[in-house]
């Protein structure tokens, strides 16, 4: 996955004109394309979906792609940021904009107690052990049906109306649920953005480069890849809540490792390590999925097909061939 | 602990081991293949699913147990061997994650396919009838069958190590799994090596599911769950090693069947608290090499 992703940010390199504007203004691209997607997008649930499935995607991308651990069990961040914020609203009667919070810091303290275990292993572990803490994570929410509703899901998280600022919207209209989802988004890309450009995202690309040459420079590499665990923890958990505001019930299958396989192909088929690579699998994953859907029931077999495809073939997925070509 | 009889105790031990050998031979499959190829076989979980629903259609068509019992590892270990040979050999030397993704992708295929060809919804597979019923084991009465399960996994494991220990071919596998680059310069063909080796593992994988199917049925989902609980043992037991494999196993097993007879609702939780507790204690496993972690 090195390969993919070195030739992005090498300094000084011929870099082609578009490649370097998009480059320098992409949260304002992604946010120009978010605003205007709506109107080449007939369907607007499926839209909503891919803005969330996108942030989810942005979110792993952080852990898989820049700081190059392969996570297998980001279902649980994801999961446990939609049940957080679909138990405030539903069990304390909390409002939308607390419920999201308590989500994306469900999100965050995951992603933490996670990150403390897996982060002892390193390489192909760290998959195996996400995905096993994932799968506990699991049963503990299939088993608090209490709070959780267990098999059935969470149900009955309904937000009718926002109050901003004085201001009612109407969060039942599609269009309005839309651009208030996007705003939070575009507002995560913005701030991954600023992530990246820091010494800190530096310093996450120098630990994926070459950890002992990281670590010799004084980096401690372990709390590095923590930190960004657990930076990740709050993107997944932010697009956890607002699925289950989207959703308004909160399915357990979320926990099911089959979500965190997801985010993997998502991001794969985007370009890992790439800014605009998870948004761009997920629009391409979640409107294929809607076509291919028509005419069969059988969708993993096509899924799993184009996996085998982009893994066996186009290993730096669609943003990350574009680049390449583009680059040449 | 009133109520609870040493007798009952030490049959719920029993029944940890039967369940814990299912463990040990999904998770030396996994560990043969991990600790030779350095490949995660994601879709280790659909082969053993695979190898429950070839028992399950050979029975269908008049077979028997018995024959399945030979039938099924040869099926699913040539299914391997393809699956190595056309999907899997493209992709050393590209990094470690890409034939984990891609045997991931795999299972999706897998595990779709039986879902046409066989529905949905699961199978019931019946005991053969000689093991039907319950023996006299000194401690109480105890399932026939689930004795069967610990002496057809002894069975496999003794095999595996007199080929692995006693053959020459198997010198060969030690070696390789040691230093694939020395083996290669004294004129050994390791990736045919490694082609063979990838088709025992799958083939243990399908055993595996075949002797699980009497114990909990058959259902496309059945490798999901247990690749999970495979992870857990490779990591407790140390990635790679065979011994490893063997002991976390069957400690899962007895974890497993233990805390179900405590707290039921703790049962499936519990084995990963086993393994958040071994990777605070010692990271690389019972059996792991110390740096084999980084």
């Amino acid at each position: 996955m090195t390969e993919t992703t070195q030739s992005i940010k090498q300094p000084g390199a011929a870099t082609g004109g578009w490649y370097e504007f998009a480059t320098r203004h992409r949260a304002s691209i992604v946010a120009a394309i978010i605003l205007v997607f709506p109107l080449v997008m007939p369907f607007t649930a499926l839209a909503v979906n891919i803005l969330i499935y996108g942030l989810y995607a942005l979110g792993f991308n952080l852990v898989f792609g820049y700081l190059g651990l392969l996570s297998f069990g980001h279902a649980a961040l994801f999961g446990t940021g939609a049940y957080l914020c679909g138990i405030a609203i539903v069990h304390f009667g909390w409002p939308w904009y607390a419920a999201i919070a308590v989500g994306v810091g469900g999100g965050l303290l995951m992603a933490l107690l996670i990150g403390v275990l897996a982060i002892r292993t390193r390489g192909i572990y760290f998959a195996m052990v996400t995905m096993a803490l994932s799968q506990c994570v699991y049963y503990l929410f299939y088993q608090a049906v209490d709070l959780t509703g267990g098999e059935n899901g969470l149900r009955g998280i309904n937000v009718r109306n926002i109050d901003l600022f004085g201001l009612r919207i109407d969060f039942i209209n599609p269009i309005v649920r839309y651009y208030v989802i996007a705003a939070f988004v575009i507002a995560a890309f913005v701030v991954m953005s600023r992530i990246l450009a820091s010494p800190f995202g530096a310093v996450i690309e120098a630990v994926r480069e070459n950890e002992k040459r990281a670590r010799a420079s004084g980096y401690d590499v372990t709390l590095t890849r923590l930190l960004t665990f657990v930076l990740s923890g709050g993107f997944c958990g932010l697009a956890g809540a607002l699925q289950a505001l989207h959703l308004s019930i909160v399915p357990i299958e979320i926990l099911h490792y089959e979500t965190s396989g997801l985010v993997v192909m998502i991001a794969l088929l985007g370009g890992m390590g790439t800014f605009f690579g998870p948004m761009i699998g997920a629009a391409v994953f979640l409107v294929l999925e809607n076509v291919v859907s028509v005419w069969t029931v059988h969708w993993q077999l096509i899924v799993g097909a184009i996996f085998i495809a982009c893994v066996l073939f186009f290993p730096a997925g669609i943003w990350g061939t574009l680049v390449a070509r583009g680059r040449r | 602990m009133a109520g609870l009889s040493f007798d009952l105790i030490a049959l719920q031990l029993f029944a940890g081991l039967a369940l814990g050998a299912i463990y040990v031979l999904f998770a030396i499959g996994l560990s043969l293949i991990f600790g030779m190829l350095t490949v995660v076989n994601f879709a280790h979980g659909a082969f053993y699913m695979v190898g429950a629903y070839v028992g399950l259609y050979l029975i269908s068509i008049g077979g028997n147990f018995w024959i399945c019992l030979v039938a099924v590892p040869i099926a699913i270990g040539l299914f391997g061997l393809a699956v190595e040979r056309v999907l899997i050999r493209p992709l050393y030397g590209r990094g470690i994650d890409y034939p984990l993704l891609l045997t991931f992708g795999l299972s999706y295929v897998m595990v779709e396919c039986v879902r046409i060809a066989f529905g949905k919804t699961g199978y019931p597979f019946d005991t053969p009838e000689v093991l039907q019923g319950a023996v006299d084991i000194g401690v109480g009465y105890f399932p026939l069958y689930r004795l069967f399960v610990i002496g057809a996994t002894a069975v496999v494991l003794l095999a595996l190590w007199l080929f692995l220990e006693k053959t020459s071919f198997g010198l060969i596998i030690r070696a390789g799994a040691r230093d694939p680059q020395i083996v290669r310069v004294l004129g050994v063909d390791v990736s045919k090596v490694w082609l063979i080796v990838f088709g025992i593992g799958t083939a243990i994988a399908g055993f595996a599911g075949l002797l699980a199917a009497p114990l909990q049925g058959v259902i496309p989902e059945m490798g999901g769950t247990i690749l999970a609980e495979a992870f857990v043992v490779t990591v407790v037991g140390g990635m790679g090693s065979i011994g490893g494999a063997v002991l976390a196993g069957l400690l899962v097993g007895v974890v497993v069947s233990m805390t179900s007879l405590f707290a039921p609702e703790m049962a499936k939780v519990s084995i990963f608290a086993l393994m958040a507790v071994v990777l605070i204690v010692r990271p690389q496993g019972f059996f792991g090499r110390a740096g084999l972690m980084s």
